[in-house]
Parts: structure tokens; C-alpha cells; sequence
């Protein structure tokens, strides 16, 4: 049996990249593990716990506590290095409300005033292809770890509270890179994130509402003489999602590494009459099709959330996707 | 995290800050119309402005040297409770000196330091009541909470109109009167000073900040305002911004789905985020969590694709049974909508029917 944990591991060591094309070729029966059996959402879990414990256990850091401070480029090799295609939410469980606003909308909405400073939320970011860097806050007296300070290029500086401090109160507001706080597993870091505000999982569309919430992973390792930094990322969102979506990045250490300012002054980027937001109606959007169409897959793909997430989904393609594909706009 | 555990935090929060506090200030639930009203809150916003969550509706609060002064009052069921937390966060602030005007000098000439034992003089009482709308939970608390406060004023004002220092003062659009005469409600709770203008500003600096109220023609009701505390950068929205539900849109007084967008847009005009569409101006809904200018971009958004469905539906012919059927706020209903309560997910897109077709 094999987990996510180590097909990623595998996955860099071959050079394989799961990107639009690598998730498309899996989806029709290329790369991945062919004795999987659907995994429910609690055994997806457990194998994942189990996985990053394997994973501890032969970093070769034996001490409780690790230090995390550092410059970390991301390992662009898995689904975070490239664009999406409209319409690519394979992998994602994604709710049937998620679908229907994904649907509606339309990317000319990221030209409004209101969302063109707008950065990546912290579940995006950490998924997404931009570097971080990480160090940290400590107490003048007690000299302990008040928290780890977070910095993504083109996102928000996200501490990780380290001192104990609670979670605010629901009513308290919301930002794009949440309220974190961080508990010791040995010397892995577990973080439970709160107070989101509402972004997308994926930028194509894809809703992540301000309801979710993340457990993440921490884990510093060494592994071909190398340093790494794994931050696995456990979201749960009532809304959007029926199931948690679990995702990892891997990030390599170079301190040579710089992460530039990144500023932003909003312009008038299209004259619109006042109060205009783009968006599409139900139905109407055919740019949702671009993903199917384009690797031949059916456009029932479009609307199968969680389905989209377990191998025996790749037989339903098997079988649907061939004759569709044949019939897709553009294909022969 | 789950919603056990945030509740928890949330308790934790609430006692383990020191002054100010976000004190839990009553643990009682009420009802209103079916809903229920939860725990009362304080949650600090920013220097002088406090967020009372749990009410009926959240009431905004400047609360300083000046006394209080608070947009919306709440239900009428929940005034006692919100009396009594506005005393007790005053308690709060004044044990520490916040709300002190001045500290008075003691010791000799040479003297620099605070002595230990300076006491503090009672808060000043809530002095004014800004009603953004006139639906029950901005209203409902306005007689018996005026009643709790005072105006302060003299001259030939006080000589001729005898009770006119009686009760703190209660501003609203002239249309909120209007209706809540119409509703034969008690004169105790009417508004004491109307405005018919698109803008009204409060004549002084109160709490060390200008205050304005923006009117914003058929909003939720015909009478609709929100107020900016220009000072703290911070405004409450009313009814415009709601962080828990559609907005309630009340056609029969007045409202109208593109009211409530103008108003959204307006205040997206005054907002200017912090960093990276982040903070900066605050913004206070009328229910549910603190905002900002992305919050509020958002709902706004929100806002403006539904009505866009629901138009293109109106355009095709259908009716309005019709246009319920086709659930065009489906993919906002799991965090914006109810089927039961006081204000369905059905009856909001009814209101936005009803007024895209009188609009028509």
C-alpha cells in the first residue's frame, strides 16, 4: 500500500510533475498507484498522520522541537507551478454550491479596484509557487518562541503563535493569512489555522470560504544532503468542501534566497459603469469546458468533486473519457 | 479548529484579556422573530469604537471621555442586558483611566508624578442613538436605552422645552420616524432628530472624532444610513452588510436590492485597506464578525451576481415561483442562507424580485 506521502517523495526523486498534464495523464490511467482502494476520509487521514510519522522518523532529527527559520524556495514539481486551466478542479472535493460559483465566474472580476491588490489567502499561498521565508519572534525575558513569522512572496506576513495565546472569537475579523497557532508533535509542528477570510483553493475560480479552517504539518528534514521544509495543509470548509482537502509542498533551503517587496497600487485597469462585477450567468460559460476539452476528457469531470479524487475515478474516465474525447470541440 | 473549540477560545478570550475587555457581559438567550440572540459580546474595533455582538443586531459603540454613543439599539427585549453591558464596560475602561477627561493635579507645585490613590469620575451616560434603519432590531432598544441617558444641554433651550435634557438625544433619517409613526409606535422611542439629507454630520467631535451619517436611499428600508467615525476609520454598516445572512431587504418599506448595492459601493468608496486589500477601515455589519473593505467587496459581489440572475430570469418571463425554483443564490446559500428563520434564503430572493420588478 502505498500513501500520498511517499509518491511525492517518489514522484521528485523521478523527476515526474504532476501538473495540469501529469494530473490529466493520471486521471486516464498513467502515473499513479494502481492496487489503491478508495480511502474514506477518516483512513485518508490516518494514512496521512501515519505517513508524515514515517516520515519523522527518518529525517534523522531526533530532538523534540526544530528550528523552521530560514530562506525556502519552493520545489516547483508538483501542482503548484503551473496556471490552471479554467475549469481544472480535479482533486479538489469540491461542493456543488463551489461548482456553481466557480461556474459564475468570470476572471475579468481580479481587474475590479477592490481585488487587484488582493494577495493569496493562506490556504492558497501555501500550496501555491511563491517562496518563503520563515524566522522567528522570541520573548526578550523568557527568551522561548513567542512565534514563527511567515512570509510568502506576494502574500501577507502570517505569524504562528507559539506562546499559547487562544484563537480569537468568532466574531472577531477575519484575514488572508488567518489566526495560527502551533503545538509541538516531537519535533514536528502541527498548526491549527482560524479566521480566514474568503479566497479560492485553486485560482481558477474555485471558492474557499471564510468558514474553513486548516490543520497544517510542519517537518524539517534532511534528505540528499539537502534541507527540506514539508508544510502539509489539512483544509476543512463547510462550504465548499464535502470532504478535507489534504495537500503537501515541499521547500528546499537556500540562503542566497531573497523575497523582494512586492507593492501594488490599484488603477483603473477597464472604465466600467459603477458597481459592475463581472461574472457569468448559470449555463452560459463555456470557458468552464477549457480543461476537458483540451486533454480530451469528459465535461462530466467538471461537476464530480470528491469523486475526482480517488483512483477508481480514473476507470469512470476510462470509459466515459475516450469516446468523449473523440467528440470534443477542436479534437479530430 | 472546530466551532466547540472556538466557542471555548472564545470564553478564553473573553477572560483572559486584561482592560479593555472583551467582556462577556450577560449569558442569557433571547428570542427575536424565531432567532435566536445570543451572548452578549464586547469586541474592541479600534481606539474609542466597541462592537456589541448578540443584541439582535450589533450595535457599534463609541464609548470615551464624552460619554456613548451607539448606532442601533438592538431589540427591545435585549436593552436591559445592553444597559447593563455598556455599565459594565464602562466599569472596565474607567477603573484604568481610558475615559478620563483630565487627571486632576495633586501634590505640590514640583509635583510630576500620578499619586496611587487618583480615583476617576463616573462615565458619562449613553448621550446618543443613531438609527440606520427602521427595522426592530435597529429600533427596538431605543426607548428604554434613551431613557438610561441624557442630553446635556441649557440655555434657552433647556428654559422652553423642559424635558429636553430627558433621555439621550436619537438621530435617524427622517424617514425611520416617518415609519415608526406609521406604526403607532410609543413617542419615547421615536427619534428625536431627523435629517432629510443625503448627509448628516453629528455638530461636534464626540469621543475625539467627527461622526457622519450617509444616507442611502432604499436599502434595506426606505430610511437607511450608515455612520463613519471618521476618527477611528471606522463605519457601521446597519443593515447594509450583513456577515451572517442576505441582507434583509423590507420592500414594503421601501427597500430594494439596488439600494443595498449603492450603499455597498459607497462604502467601498470611503474604504481605504491598510495593505494588500487588509485591514485599514473597518467596517461593523449589522450582523455577524467584524469586516473590512474585502469583506464587504465580497458581499458586494455576492450581491450583484444574484441580482444579475435573477434579472436575466425576470427577462426570460418567469415568475417569481419560477425564479425561486432555479435557486439563484445556490452557490452562496450554504454560508449565506436559511430555510427556516425570520429571513429565508426564499424571502430574500423574493425581495430582490419584487424590487427588480417595481424598479422595472
Amino acid at each position: 500500500m502505498q500513501t500520498f506521502w511517499p509518491t511525492f517523495v517518489t514522484q521528485h526523486k523521478s523527476g515526474q510533475n504532476p501538473t495540469s498534464a501529469g494530473r490529466a495523464a493520471r486521471l486516464l490511467g498513467g502515473v499513479g498507484t494502481a492496487t489503491m482502494t478508495r480511502m474514506r476520509t477518516l483512513r485518508r487521514l490516518r494514512l496521512a498522520a501515519a505517513s508524515l510519522v514515517a516520515t519523522v522518523g527518518v529525517s534523522g532529527f531526533g530532538a523534540a522541537q526544530m528550528d523552521f527559520t530560514g530562506e525556502w524556495p519552493v520545489v516547483l514539481s508538483q501542482d503548484n507551478t503551473d496556471n490552471p486551466h479554467l475549469g481544472e478542479y480535479v482533486g479538489i472535493p469540491l461542493s456543488q454550491e463551489a461548482i456553481r460559483r466557480a461556474e459564475v465566474w468570470d476572471a475579468s472580476i481580479q481587474s475590479l479596484p477592490e481585488w487587484q491588490c488582493r494577495p493569496h489567502s493562506g490556504v492558497y499561498i501555501k500550496r501555491g509557487p511563491s517562496n518563503l521565508r520563515v524566522w522567528k519572534e522570541v520573548d526578550p525575558a523568557s527568551r522561548q518562541i513567542i512565534a514563527f513569522q511567515t512570509e510568502w512572496l506576494r502574500s501577507t506576513n502570517t505569524p504562528i503563535y507559539m506562546d499559547g495565546r487562544p484563537h480569537p472569537p468568532p466574531y472577531a475579523a477575519h484575514t488572508w493569512g488567518g489566526f495560527s497557532t502551533g503545538t509541538w508533535e516531537g519535533d514536528r509542528l502541527r498548526v491549527e489555522t482560524t479566521h480566514l477570510k474568503e479566497d479560492y483553493y485553486r485560482r481558477n475560480g474555485v471558492p474557499q470560504s471564510d468558514r474553513a479552517t486548516l490543520t497544517e504539518y510542519l517537518m524539517r528534514r534532511r534528505f540528499d544532503n539537502q534541507d527540506y521544509l514539508t508544510w502539509v495543509i489539512v483544509a476543512y470548509d463547510p462550504v465548499y468542501l464535502t470532504e478535507p482537502l489534504i495537500r503537501s509542498t515541499e521547500y528546499r533551503l537556500n540562503l542566497a534566497q531573497q523575497v523582494p517587496p512586492y507593492p501594488c497600487t490599484i488603477v483603473t485597469e477597464v472604465v466600467r459603469p459603477e458597481g459592475y462585477v463581472p461574472n457569468w450567468l448559470p449555463g452560459k460559460n463555456d470557458q468552464i469546458y477549457s480543461f476537458s476539452d483540451y486533454y480530451g476528457l469528459p465535461r462530466s469531470l467538471y461537476f464530480d468533486g470528491a469523486e475526482t479524487l480517488y483512483p477508481e475515478y480514473r476507470q469512470k474516465l476510462e470509459r466515459a473519457g475516450r469516446t468523449t474525447a473523440r467528440n470534443a470541440p477542436g479534437r479530430e | 479548529m472546530r466551532k466547540t473549540d472556538l466557542r471555548v477560545l472564545a470564553v478564553l478570550a473573553c477572560l483572559s484579556v486584561g482592560a479593555p475587555s472583551p467582556a462577556v457581559a450577560q449569558s442569557r438567550t433571547a428570542q427575536r422573530g424565531g432567532e435566536s440572540v445570543a451572548e452578549l459580546h464586547w469586541w474592541p474595533v479600534r481606539k474609542n469604537i466597541w462592537m456589541l455582538v448578540g443584541p439582535g443586531t450589533n450595535i457599534a459603540a463609541s464609548v470615551g471621555p464624552d460619554g456613548v454613543m451607539l448606532v442601533n439599539a438592538g431589540n427591545a427585549e435585549a436593552s436591559e442586558r445592553v444597559i447593563a453591558a455598556i455599565k459594565d464596560l464602562q466599569a472596565q475602561l474607567n477603573a484604568f483611566g481610558f475615559l478620563d477627561v483630565m487627571t486632576a493635579q495633586r501634590g505640590g507645585a514640583e509635583t510630576r508624578s500620578r499619586f496611587p490613590v487618583n480615583t476617576h469620575a463616573p462615565p458619562k451616560p449613553v448621550r446618543y442613538i443613531i438609527n440606520t434603519s427602521s427595522l426592530p432590531h435597529s429600533i427596538g432598544g431605543n426607548q428604554a436605552i434613551a431613557a438610561s441617558g441624557v442630553t446635556y444641554t441649557g440655555g434657552n433651550v433647556a428654559g422652553t422645552i423642559a424635558d429636553s435634557s430627558e433621555g439621550a438625544a436619537v438621530l435617524a433619517h427622517e424617514n425611520v420616524l416617518n415609519r415608526m409613526v406609521s406604526l403607532d409606535m410609543p413617542f419615547a422611542a421615536l427619534p428625536t432628530e431627523t435629517f432629510f439629507t443625503s448627509e448628516y454630520k453629528v455638530s461636534t467631535f464626540f469621543n475625539e472624532e467627527g461622526v457622519q451619517i450617509v444616507h442611502v436611499p432604499n436599502a434595506a428600508t426606505d430610511g437607511d444610513s450608515f455612520v463613519f467615525f471618521r476618527g477611528s476609520d471606522v463605519i457601521a454598516a446597519g443593515d447594509l452588510f450583513n456577515m451572517d445572512s442576505f441582507p434583509i431587504i423590507d420592500v414594503d418599506a421601501g427597500g430594494s436590492i439596488n439600494g443595498v448595492l449603492t450603499g455597498l459601493n459607497a462604502i467601498l468608496k470611503l474604504a481605504i485597506p491598510e495593505f494588500r486589500t487588509e485591514g485599514g477601515t473597518l467596517v461593523i455589519p449589522g450582523h455577524g464578525r467584524l469586516g473590512d473593505s474585502a469583506d464587504v467587496g465580497y458581499y458586494r459581489d455576492m450581491l450583484t451576481i444574484i441580482r444579475d440572475q435573477v434579472r436575466a430570469l425576470i427577462d426570460q418571463g418567469m415568475t417569481l415561483e419560477q425564479v425561486i425554483d432555479k435557486r439563484p443564490a445556490f452557490g452562496y446559500e450554504a454560508r449565506f442562507g436559511s430555510a427556516t428563520g425570520s429571513w429565508t434564503t426564499e424571502m430574500f430572493i423574493e425581495a430582490v424580485y419584487r424590487s427588480l420588478q417595481e424598479s422595472a
